[in-house]
């Protein structure tokens, strides 16, 4: 398939969006149970907006990829049928209770707040965060389904396609929100930061797992499948036109073997390791520059591991466009 | 219920592209507006068509052998292109199966061009809406034209009636019988989704003779042989038959 950077972004940014939102949350139900130092409400509120504007520029580059933006309300129409359709519902739901949520902090009503009898639990700001955390969860599933249910887009029918854009998600959120930690002077860069680690290295094995089970895809769909003619040699001769078409450009990356196995290793790199090392040396030096760059250079690799993801999965279309003529 | 489709005979298909010529024709000058065209008459054309076709060749030199492959929406009986529509823009009559694709809803998202397997959606790059074959919805109902014309207009045009149509619900209807007796199968029958177009394979007509068959046996002298050649001086039947 043709990587279309609108999607690319979109994906990567309301991962992170909702990584972070998850990762404020955590930390306050830690905090409300006593476990972790409490935050000031500030905290959150500043880390609601960041939030928020993660998955608004994802929803932002999301309307490049449509040809008439103007009708994109239509498209939650079918989410009976459609997974792209509840996205489309879903991730507006997300980015509003991520706003209700700083809102609340924001007027004082979070679990710091002395109004409840019992400690914090059932504040509002606990309710919406808990709303928010199955919202997000369901963006995460919405996200991955759009790619996992098209059962002939062989690579990207299987639920280790869901697996990772949830982890993807969570890893590059918490690594944000530890670097976040560490500007604020929160107490909780340790706690993000080791949840970021692991969240990485699990992602990591998913990832991993994944590329092994594409090399060693058998595709079901076949020349002799696609024209119906049982010989163990055919060649296209003519694909009917000379200049190129919709099918020509949509579903192939285009790119050189090089470069396409080049990126595979690029994000191998940039996504898993360096981000680790990053992190670790941040949270030892308590270095808010080691622990941005760790965030900067996974999310970097993580435009390439989506390009690679589109890259790598092959249409059966694909058959039918194999010689210009 | 009724499922129009076409049926394409690969026997006959020459490859002429008279058919992907008419439908641009017919459904460039259609109420739904132009299918675009980029530089065709530039270094490297580019445009909308409903209806391709191809051609391969099958096995290994010298022997080879063409097929032309007419391609376009099969019409799928149970089509993966629909349900992922989030507008609900591509859907599929109740009343002849025809899927279509409702240009005033499309937002120019694509996923049904991933979701359908044979890659005969195409994005309109200017109108920037999906696009494909309609089965000439505009044609086969319209009063107005001679009951012999309401048929796609690849089907009018098609010079050795590789092309026929009909419903292939009806178990009496040219294509059903068709595909019954000349063999007609799917397209890529692995994913399901029931494609209501038919393609006949090609066929070579072959008299099957056994051995046993070759030799008479009705012959009394039980073995195959010439005759005695007769005397010269005999009449020969020529000779003693008039008529
Ligand atoms: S051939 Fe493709 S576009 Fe046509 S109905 Fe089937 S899946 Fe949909
Ligand atoms: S491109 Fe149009 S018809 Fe296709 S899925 Fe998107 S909205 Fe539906």
């Amino acid at each position: 398939m043709h990587p279309a950077f609108s999607v690319i972004f979109l994906t990567t940014l309301i991962g992170v969006g909702q990584g972070l939102f998850l990762a404020l949350y955590t930390g306050e139900i830690y905090s409300t149970l006593d476990l972790l130092p409490a935050q000031g409400g500030q905290f959150y509120v500043i880390g609601s907006v960041i939030a928020v504007v993660f998955m608004a520029a994802g929803l932002l580059a999301s309307f490049f990829h449509l040809g008439h933006p103007e009708r994109a309300w239509r498209s939650a129409a079918r989410w009976r049928t459609s997974w792209l359709s509840r996205e489309v519902i879903v991730l507006p739901a997300v980015i509003s209770a991520t706003v209700i949520y700083g809102g609340l902090h924001y007027f004082g009503w979070g679990m710091t707040a002395d109004v409840y009898a019992v400690k914090g639990l059932l504040s509002p700001t606990i309710l919406v965060g808990a709303a928010g955390t199955v919202a997000a969860f369901a963006l995460f599933l919405c996200t991955g389904m759009i790619y996992a249910c098209i059962k002939f887009l062989q690579e990207w029918a299987s639920s280790l396609t869901v697996i990772n854009y949830t982890l993807f998600g969570l890893a590059s959120g918490f690594a944000l929100a530890t670097a976040y930690a560490a500007y604020s002077g929160s107490e909780l860069v340790s706690f993000y930061g080791v949840i970021a680690i692991v969240t990485t290295v699990v992602a990591f094995i998913t990832r991993v797992a994944s590329l092994f089970r594409n090399a060693r895809i058998k595709h079901k769909s076949t020349l002799q499948s696609a024209l119906g003619v049982r010989h163990n040699r055919i060649q296209q001769r003519s694909q009917g036109f000379m200049g190129g078409s919709f099918n020509t450009r949509e579903f192939f990356h285009g790119a050189s073997v090089v470069w396409f196995k080049s990126i595979k290793w690029v994000f191998l790199v940039l996504v898993f390791p360096v981000p680790i090392a990053l992190l670790v040396a941040g949270i030892n030096a308590a270095s808010f520059d080691l622990l941005a760059a760790a965030f900067v250079v996974q999310y970097i690799g993580l435009i390439a591991e989506r390009w690679f993801f589109f890259a790598q999965a092959n249409h059966p279309q694909n058959l039918y466009y194999q010689t210009v003529g | 219920m009724t499922q129009l489709a076409l049926v394409i005979d690969l026997n006959v298909c020459v490859g002429c592209h008279a058919c992907v010529t008419s439908c641009k024709e017919w459904n460039t000058s259609g109420i739904a507006g132009s299918m675009s065209d980029d530089r065709p008459y530039g270094e490297s054309p580019t445009g909308n068509f409903f209806n391709r076709v191809q051609s391969f060749e099958v096995g290994q030199y010298p022997n080879t052998e063409t097929v032309h492959f007419p391609k376009s929406c099969l019409h799928c009986e149970d089509p993966p292109c629909v349900p992922v529509c989030p507008t609900g823009a591509s859907y599929k009559r109740e009343e002849d199966g025809i899927v279509l694709v409702d240009y005033d809803k499309c937002i120019g998202c694509k996923y049904c061009s991933w979701a359908c397997p044979y890659g005969v959606r195409e994005i309109d790059e200017h109108q920037k809406v999906m696009k494909k074959c309609t089965l000439c919805v505009d044609r086969i109902y319209d009063e107005s034209l001679p009951e012999a014309e309401r048929k796609p207009a690849c089907v009018m045009a098609c010079p050795t009636s590789a092309r026929l149509f009909g419903d292939v619900h009806d178990p009496d209807s040219q294509v059903s019988v068709a595909i019954r007796e000349e063999g007609g199968y799917p397209l890529m029958p692995e994913w399901g989704t029931k494609p209501a177009n038919h393609y006949l394979p090609r066929r070579k007509t072959k008299l099957k003779i056994h051995e046993d068959e070759l030799i008479r046996a009705d012959n009394p002298l039980k073995k195959e042989g010439h005759l005695p050649t007769p005397d010269e001086s005999t009449p020969t039947l020529d000779d003693s038959t008039t008529w």
